[in-house]
């Protein structure tokens, strides 16, 4: 009896006993899910918040660590590429020497620059920077060598560099040849260490943002127990019950995303003065970056789906157990 | 359309709610269940309704096997009866339009449609003006009523009613079983149980009745036995 009336009386998008809805009418129902949700989450913006603020905060300490240490990398690699080798010439080489050995070793095709610092300058450098020149002044004669400060071409790997020193070190007119490479290497090997140790963090702090919203997703649920088996009565299937909180979760993780931008973002802007200053007193004229909208975009998508998991997770566990009795 | 055989209930908690229960209700069909607290009505509307599954015999509704449904298939089922619940289930976070709309938003219809059906079910039982309402405000039969609206939007193909005008007075009681008599004359079977029996005898409609989980008396199997006389004779 029912099956041609259900058709008649159906209209174009009736579902069907098992039937599946169009594509429309799918995408009504997720609409609806999502404003459900959302209007839920602001008929209590207090408690929303705090969830977002929690979510918010683990976000932004792993951010912030790889933030800071992003600048330091690009520190390094800064000076990476001017990997010196300071000459140190012997004392019986006269300023003359000097200057025309900086000028033979830049035809040198693993040579970029070579630049000759005489003893005369060289003290003068000294007692600018040192703050010595007293004690300088009290001295007879200039006890410093003259220099030649080569930079290998910045293609040049650090064993490159380190053979460079060698021969050059070999020369008849240089005393002593460093490498200031040994920093360099010793940073990028902290900084490993470092980003490792905040991976960890960041892994740690992805499962609390997890449990957190699988936690307050849960709460959610239980509190809303009896309307779930109302619907359920009424022919709710499980994916229908399962939308609003799914939503509710992605919310709360984007939300929790946003705030994390705005923390570091925030956190950053503190530490990039003080910064600034520590390059200018280096000479540097470094500047500190902050979020771009890229890694911004980034942690936000990233608070998205770790709220969605964390949703996921809950209603997985939870909704099962609801059924009318 | 609603087919028992030979169907028995046991809870895990121990007691047969239910004990060989056979009876038909044809389609188009009305009844009452009848029987005191504890008899198994209940439990009777809840194995139509797959809240619960029979732990012996076989359930058919319009054909369907209930045991064969299977988790995924008892939302469907479930879309095809309207069920009217005592203390009216209704979502108190909602409107009435809201409420009413609920099982046509989750079968999925578009919104136009939901409007023009939950005003024509909202009109049906009279409370076209309160859609807006929340319900908390409405009295205990309006309560019921748009209870009723929600169950009937979908235009199901069976009713069921638990106790629906357990906590109402008579006139309401009678108001609210004539809207059922509506329902089935326009081809929707129907099913109450109810312990009110100045209802059941004011309305006559067949009745099974239940005692200690037990059918004791069938009034669909006696009214087809007469009408197979019926036609014998004639």
């Amino acid at each position: 009896m029912a099956r041609a009336s259900d058709l008649r009386r159906g209209g174009r998008r009736r579902s069907g006993q098992r039937g599946e809805m169009d594509a429309s009418a799918w995408l009504d129902q997720h609409r609806a899910a999502c404003t459900l949700s959302l209007r839920k989450l602001l008929a209590s913006p207090l408690a929303t918040l705090l969830t977002a603020a929690v979510i918010g905060i683990a976000l932004a300490l792993p951010t912030a660590f790889f933030a800071l240490l992003h600048n330091v990398q690009s520190l390094g690699s800064d000076w990476d590429g001017a990997a010196r080798i300071s000459l140190y010439l012997a004392d019986s080489v006269a300023d003359a020497e000097g200057a025309a050995l900086a000028e033979e070793l830049v035809g040198r095709a693993d040579v970029a620059i070579a630049r000759h610092i005489d003893r005369a300058a060289a003290l003068a450098e000294f007692r600018e920077l040192s703050g010595f020149g007293e004690v300088l002044d009290s001295l007879d004669e200039n006890p410093l060598p003259g220099v030649v400060v080569v930079h290998p071409q910045a293609a040049a790997t650090p064993d490159a560099v380190a053979a460079l020193a060698a021969e050059l070190g070999a020369l008849h007119a240089v005393g002593d040849a460093r490498v200031d490479l040994q920093w360099v290497q010793r940073l990028h090997a902290i900084i490993g260490v470092i980003q490792r140790a905040v991976a960890i963090v960041a892994a740690l702090l992805g499962v609390a943002v997890l449990l957190v919203v699988g936690n307050t997703i849960r709460l959610d649920i239980l509190g809303r127990r009896e309307e779930i088996v109302v619907v359920k009565l009424i022919g709710a299937t499980d994916g229908f019950v399962r939308r609003p909180f799914l939503y509710g979760g992605a919310a709360y993780g984007l939300l929790g995303g946003a705030l994390a931008v705005l923390l570091v973002t925030l956190a950053l802007g503190l530490i990039a003065a003080p910064v600034r200053g520590l390059a200018q007193l280096y000479g540097s004229a470094f500047e500190f970056s902050g979020l771009n909208l890229d890694s911004a975009l980034a942690l936000m998508l990233c608070g998205m789906l770790l709220g969605l998991g964390g949703a996921w997770l809950a209603v997985g566990r939870h909704l099962r157990d609801i059924e009318p009795r | 359309m609603i087919r028992f055989d030979h169907v028995s209930k046991r809870y895990a908690t121990g007691g047969d709610a239910l004990a060989d229960v056979s009876f038909h209700l044809p389609a188009g069909g009305i009844g009452f269940l009848i029987g005191r607290s504890g008899a198994g009505k209940s439990t009777l509307l809840k194995l139509i309704a797959c809240i619960e599954y029979a732990s012996r015999g076989q359930v058919l509704i319009d054909g369907q096997n209930l045991g064969q449904l299977g988790r995924r298939g008892v939302p469907y089922l479930r879309r095809q009866m309207g069920i009217v619940f005592q203390n009216h289930q209704l979502l108190f976070d909602r409107s009435v339009f809201d409420n009413v709309a609920l099982p046509l938003s989750i079968a999925g219809y578009p919104p136009r449609e939901i409007g023009r059906r939950v005003r024509a079910a909202l009109d049906k039982v009279g409370l076209l003006s309160k859609e807006r309402v929340y319900p908390v405000s409405l009295s205990g039969g309006e309560q019921q009523r748009v209870g009723i609206a929600r169950a009937v939007v979908n235009r199901p193909r069976l009713l069921l009613a638990d106790e629906p005008t357990g906590n109402l007075d008579p006139e309401l009681s009678v108001e609210i079983m004539s809207l059922f008599r509506q329902f089935n004359q326009v081809g929707v079977s129907v099913l109450v149980a109810t312990h009110d029996l100045s209802l059941v005898e004011r309305f006559g409609h067949p009745l099974l009745v239940l005692q200690d989980g037990r059918l004791v008396h069938d009034g669909f199997a006696k009214r087809q036995r007469a009408e197979d006389t019926a036609h014998g004779q004639g």
